[in-house]
């Protein structure tokens, strides 16, 4: 009894560590998509999102999702922090999107409402204590881990905030779209590749157990599967980008790839080898499609969040139903339908409105001037790349 | 006294430095720097929008020489640098008017 105890603490544990990884994974992607001038501004977000959105979750969030955080399987300390691990990715996604032209403070307190309510509260209606239980919005989906509860959370809270905030100034000038190219390819890649193996953990972690053998092959499934959407998403995005415009943006297919890796995260432990990459190579074309077209409505995502998240978060949660669907166990497309649904309907909802309140309030759009001259001097006062560096 | 600055391709800046130094030029200042004159710049993809990119690399030297020198000067930069396509780029010439060595304080022809 006790072996299996510490068998699963220590596979948390590990899971947690892959999870953390997935910090400066963000940290890393985002810092390379910005304009020099922005970079510290991005990595401060970064580092402080984790932080009080983390610590959000774990003073105020975690009880309103649970309840109480007894474990039988594992220590309670290592289920605890698990959940916790999940909170930053969430409101990261959020905040990539609204990079270069966001004010700190205003995120920062977004964050503390998102990590202590809006997300405790999606977690509690799809794994938590469930407060709908027995009412007609029960809601009855898979999501092993959380195609829908972090990653569409994260993707309408974003939509939610860039309608409220707008685009970046000069992105949109008399009906063109002017490219704002990324400053640092090479940190792009990092970043992209340590969410991917951070992945591992994400998904992995999320079966709750390896200490038997019928646990550990879903384990290895559900990483195996993890790894073969992400292949899938990246082959499917740079077959794709290459028919249509002759060339490779290394940009857009770690996009896809991550793309394919979140369509995958609702049902990783279901899926046979062929799904995954079926499911992934969608995902990857999802996010080829998506990342013009949001362009096109003038809904400004220098990260293409929306596109991997948002989007992607949505397809794989219903792709649950259609791959792995099973009337004895309940699952079903419009089980998936439904707690889509019910959660877009939710978190775009709350999310808009109180970030529409706080904006009446103190603004989270930097104004012009401080947009030109970048937001690391005036939010940060620190450039993470400053002129004339060897005049010393 | 004159300045000449000589604009050319990044990648003869080593022959242009080393014909120089053959004929007796030893210092100058180089800077990087962009500019397009016939030579039109090119298009670029990122994320599916695509963009032009006007400006293109250039490499500016700028060197002061005694009278003298110029014609040699100039005809051994352009020697250097050209390539025969559009872009090789342009040297302009200019009247200095004073100049000081800060170490030593000399001036004019002694500071060159």
């Amino acid at each position: 009894m006790d072996t299996a105890y510490v068998i699963d603490t220590l596979f948390t544990l590990f899971s947690i560590t892959l999870i953390i990884l997935m910090v400066p994974g963000f940290a890393m992607l985002e810092a390379g998509l910005v304009r020099t001038k922005n970079v510290s501004s991005v990595l401060t977000v970064n580092v402080m999102i984790y932080a009080v959105a983390s610590m959000a979750f774990i003073l105020v969030g975690f009880h309103l999702a649970f309840g109480g955080f007894q474990s039988q399987t594992m220590s309670q300390w290592a289920f605890f922090m698990f959940q916790m691990a999940f909170v930053g990715k969430a409101i990261n996604i959020m905040s990539g999107g609204v990079g270069e032209r966001a004010k700190l403070l205003p995120l920062t307190l977004f964050t503390v409402v998102m990590g202590a309510f809006i997300y405790p509260t999606v977690v509690n209606i799809s794994w938590g204590s469930d407060w709908l239980a027995g009412t007609v919005l029960d809601l009855n989906f898979v999501d092993l881990a959380g195609s829908t509860v972090i990653h569409s959370t994260g993707g309408w809270a974003l939509l939610a905030a860039i309608l409220v905030i707008g685009a970046r100034k000069g992105r949109y000038v008399q009906g063109q779209i002017r490219v704002i190219p990324a400053s640092n390819i090479p940190l792009v890649v990092l970043g992209a590749m340590l969410l991917w193996i951070g992945w591992f953990g994400f998904n992995g972690g999320s079966v709750g157990s390896i200490s038997t053998k019928e646990a550990a092959d879903s384990v290895a499934l559900t990483i195996f599967n993890t790894n073969t959407a992400g292949l899938a998403g990246a082959i499917s995005t740079g077959f794709l980008i290459y028919l249509r415009y002759k060339l490779f943006d290394i940009t857009m297919i770690l996009n896809g790839a991550l793309g394919g890796l979140v369509a995958i995260t609702a049902g990783p432990h279901l899926y046979t080898m062929v799904d995954s990459i079926i499911i992934g190579g969608i995902g990857g074309v999802l996010v080829v499609l998506a990342v013009p077209l949001f362009d096109r409505f003038r809904i400004d995502d220098p990260v293409g969040a929306l596109s991997v998240h948002l989007v992607n978060g949505i397809w794989g949660t219903l792709a649950v139903g259609i791959f792995a669907s099973d009337p004895i166990k309940g699952i079903s497309l419009m089980n998936q339908l439904k707690g889509v649904g019910v959660i877009a309907i939710f978190v775009f909802s709350v999310s808009f409105t109180i970030i529409y309140v706080m904006n009446k309030i103190i603004a989270f759009r930097a104004s012009d001037e401080d947009q030109l001259e970048g937001l690391d001097v005036s939010e940060c006062g620190l450039e993470a790349y400053p002129e004339f560096k060897r005049a010393i | 006294m004159k300045k000449i600055e000589a604009v050319i391709k990044p990648f003869k800046l080593e022959d242009v430095k080393d014909a120089l130094a053959e004929i007796g030029i030893t210092g100058m200042t180089v800077s990087e720097v962009k500019g397009y004159g016939r030579q039109k710049g090119h298009s670029e993809l990122y994320r599916g929008a695509e963009y032009v990119v006007d400006f293109l690399p250039k490499i500016k030297m700028e060197m002061v020489v005694d009278d003298a020198m110029v014609d040699q000067v100039v005809n051994t930069v352009v020697e250097a640098a050209r390539t025969g396509k559009i872009g090789d780029g342009k040297i302009f010439v200019s009247d200095i008017s004073k100049i000081v060595r800060i170490r030593t304080g000399e001036m004019d022809i002694e500071a060159i």
